[in-house]
C-alpha cells in the first residue's frame, strides 16, 4: 500500500511538471467543506448529528469548572463565552507580548492555566484540551478569519510561508505542490483540498475523534515521508499562522467534519 | 462525557417522530494492535435501549463495526406527554443514561 | 481455506512451544462468506430469506471507511398486525460479520434506522428484516470503500 501511494504521488508530479507555486487569489479560496460529499456535509451541518458537538459540550462543562490551585474556572475571568470568546479563535495564532512569539489557541489555554489557574498544562490532543479549544472556537463559528493582522507577526508569517513552499521528505513535496497547484484533483481516491483550516479542531472520520490542525499537519508530513515537527514546535505554529492568514475572510466552521 | 439527544419538544398525538442520539464512546474494536504488537482490548457499547414512559420502544445490539461515538436514529409514534429515557451499556461495566421530555397535544 | 503465511507461522510456533500437535484457535483477519452465512443463520435459523422490502442506503462514494453513514428502511405499514420486529445488518469482510441488530415494534410508526458503521474494505453489506409474521426479507449491496491519501499510522 505504501508503494502504491508513492506511485500515486509520483504520477501527480509527472502530470504537472511545469506548474509553479502560485497562491490562491482570495476570491477563489474554498473551505474543505466544498470538497466533501453530501453525507459528510450533512453530518457537519446538523448539530445533533455532528460528533464534534460532543466535544463542544464537554468544553462547555470544563469552561465553568474550577481548576488548579487558584480554584478558578475560565468563566470566572471570561464570563459567558458566547460573548467573550466570539471571534477570538478567528484571529489565532496570536502574538504574545511576554513570549515575543505567536501562540496557538491550545497554547493560550495552557498559558491561562499556568498563569491564572495555577493548573498543570493539558497535553496536546488530550480530550480536555480539544474540548476546551473546540468550545472556544465554536463561539467564532460563522466569523470571518482575521489571523495574521498584527504587524508583530510578520517574521513568523514569513517563516510559515517559507515552510509551506519548501519541499521536504522522501517524496520531496511542498505543501504548495498539492494545496495551491493541484487542489480539486485527486490523490489515491481522495480530493486534494486547498488546506484552508476553517474548522479546527475538527472531527475527522478517519480519526473517529476530534483533532487539532497540528495533528493534521503532522499526518501530512508523514504522508510525504518527512520527519514531523513535535506538537507546539515553533515551525508548526508558524505554519498554522500562515495557513490561517491564507484563509483570511473564510468563515470559521468549528467543529467541522472532514473525511 | 456528553451525549446529544434530539427529540421534538412537542408533537401531535399519533405523529411519527424521529429520535436521534449521539454519545461519546471510543468503540475500540479489539482487533487493533499497538506499535509494539500488543492487542488493544475490545471496549465497545454493546446495547442501547430507548424507553418511552417506561415502555421499551427501541433497542439495538451494537458490534465493533459501529463507528466511534455511536449515532442512532429511529422512529416512534407520539402517544402521550412524558419522557424518553436512553441507556447505553457496554464492556468493562460501561453504562450511561440520558433523558428528554416531550409534550404531546 | 488455503494456508496463509500468517497461519503457517502460528502453526509452527504452536509446534515449537507445545512440542506436540498444537490446538490452534485462529481468528481469520477478515470475516469470510462462511462466517457471514453462519452469522445470518444464527439470527434467522432455518427460515427462508426472501429478497425485497428492505432498502439499504449507503453513500455511493464512501469518503472514509471508518465512519460510513447507513440507513436501513423496510416497506411495511407498521400496524398492529403487520410490522417489522427487527432489522439485522451484516458485512462480509470486516474482522467480524455482525454490524448491528435493531428491535422495533408496531408503535415504531416507521421501519427505518440510521447509524454510522465501519467498513474495512470494499465489500458486501447485507440487511435482513424480520416481519411480524416471522418471514425474513433481505437486501445485499456491494459498497466500494476507497483508501484515503496521507492517512496516519495507527497510534
Amino acid at each position: 500500500m505504501i508503494s502504491w501511494r508513492a506511485i500515486a504521488a509520483a504520477t501527480l508530479l509527472a502530470a504537472a511538471p511545469a506548474l509553479v507555486a502560485g497562491e490562491i487569489p482570495s476570491d477563489a479560496r474554498r473551505s474543505g467543506y466544498t470538497f466533501m460529499g453530501p453525507d459528510t456535509r450533512a453530518m457537519q451541518d446538523d448539530d445533533t448529528a455532528n460528533p464534534g458537538m460532543l466535544f463542544v459540550l464537554d468544553g462547555e462543562a470544563l469552561w465553568a469548572k474550577k481548576t488548579g490551585s487558584a480554584e478558578k474556572a475560565c468563566a470566572d475571568c471570561h464570563g459567558d463565552a458566547r460573548g467573550s470568546m466570539k471571534g477570538v479563535a478567528a484571529r489565532y495564532p496570536a502574538f504574545d507580548k511576554a513570549l515575543a512569539r505567536p501562540v496557538t489557541l491550545d497554547q493560550r489555554i495552557n498559558l491561562c492555566r499556568a498563569n491564572h489557574q495555577q493548573a498543570s498544562p493539558l497535553p496536546y490532543e488530550s480530550r480536555d484540551l480539544l474540548a476546551l479549544s473546540a468550545f472556544v472556537a465554536h463561539q467564532s463559528r460563522g466569523v470571518a478569519i482575521t489571523a495574521g493582522d498584527d504587524p508583530e507577526l510578520k517574521p513568523f508569517l514569513a517563516q510559515g510561508r517559507d515552510l509551506f513552499m519548501q519541499r521536504e521528505g522522501q517524496l520531496n513535496l511542498a505543501c504548495t505542490n498539492c494545496h495551491d497547484d493541484n487542489f480539486d484533483r485527486r490523490l489515491a481516491g481522495a480530493p486534494i483540498t486547498q488546506a484552508q483550516p476553517t474548522g479546527y479542531p475538527l472531527y475527522r472520520l478517519e480519526w473517529q475523534t476530534l483533532g487539532s490542525l497540528e495533528r493534521r499537519l503532522r499526518s501530512c508530513m508523514s504522508g510525504v515521508r518527512a520527519q514531523a515537527y513535535d506538537y507546539g514546535a515553533p515551525e508548526l505554529v508558524a505554519l498554522e499562522l500562515y495557513l490561517m492568514s491564507r484563509a483570511r475572510g473564510l468563515p470559521m466552521e468549528t467543529p467541522a467534519v472532514r473525511p | 462525557m456528553a451525549a446529544l439527544i434530539n427529540v421534538p419538544a412537542k408533537a401531535k398525538r399519533g405523529d411519527i417522530i424521529e429520535i436521534r442520539t449521539l454519545t461519546s464512546h471510543i468503540m475500540e474494536t479489539g482487533f487493533r494492535h499497538t506499535a509494539d504488537g500488543a492487542l488493544v482490548p475490545r471496549d465497545i457499547i454493546t446495547s442501547f435501549t430507548c424507553r418511552y414512559n417506561g415502555t421499551e420502544v427501541f433497542r439495538a445490539d451494537l458490534f465493533p463495526a459501529i463507528a466511534a461515538n455511536p449515532y442512532l436514529s429511529f422512529f416512534t409514534v407520539a402517544k402521550e406527554s412524558g419522557k424518553f429515557e436512553f441507556e447505553w451499556i457496554g464492556d468493562n461495566g460501561y453504562s450511561s443514561t440520558a433523558s428528554a421530555p416531550i409534550t404531546v397535544e | 481455506m488455503p494456508t496463509t503465511r500468517r497461519q503457517f507461522l502460528s502453526l509452527t510456533g504452536g509446534v515449537t512451544i507445545a512440542g506436540t500437535i498444537p490446538i490452534v484457535t485462529m481468528r481469520p483477519l477478515q470475516a469470510t462468506p462462511a462466517m457471514l452465512n453462519t452469522a445470518i443463520r444464527n439470527v434467522v435459523g432455518e427460515a427462508q430469506i426472501r429478497t425485497g422490502k428492505v432498502k439499504l442506503d449507503i453513500p455511493p462514494l464512501v469518503e472514509n471507511g471508518n465512519t460510513v453513514p447507513m440507513t436501513v428502511s423496510v416497506a411495511s405499514p407498521m400496524t398492529a398486525n403487520d410490522y417489522v420486529k427487527s432489522i439485522h445488518v451484516f458485512n462480509e469482510k470486516n474482522p467480524q460479520p455482525n454490524i448491528g441488530n435493531f428491535y422495533l415494534n408496531a408503535a415504531s410508526g416507521r421501519a427505518q434506522v440510521s447509524t454510522r458503521i465501519r467498513l474495512a474494505d470494499t465489500q458486501k453489506v447485507v440487511a435482513i428484516a424480520r416481519l411480524s409474521d416471522d418471514t425474513f426479507w433481505q437486501v445485499a449491496t456491494e459498497i466500494v470503500v476507497t483508501l484515503a491519501a496521507c492517512t496516519e499510522e495507527m497510534n
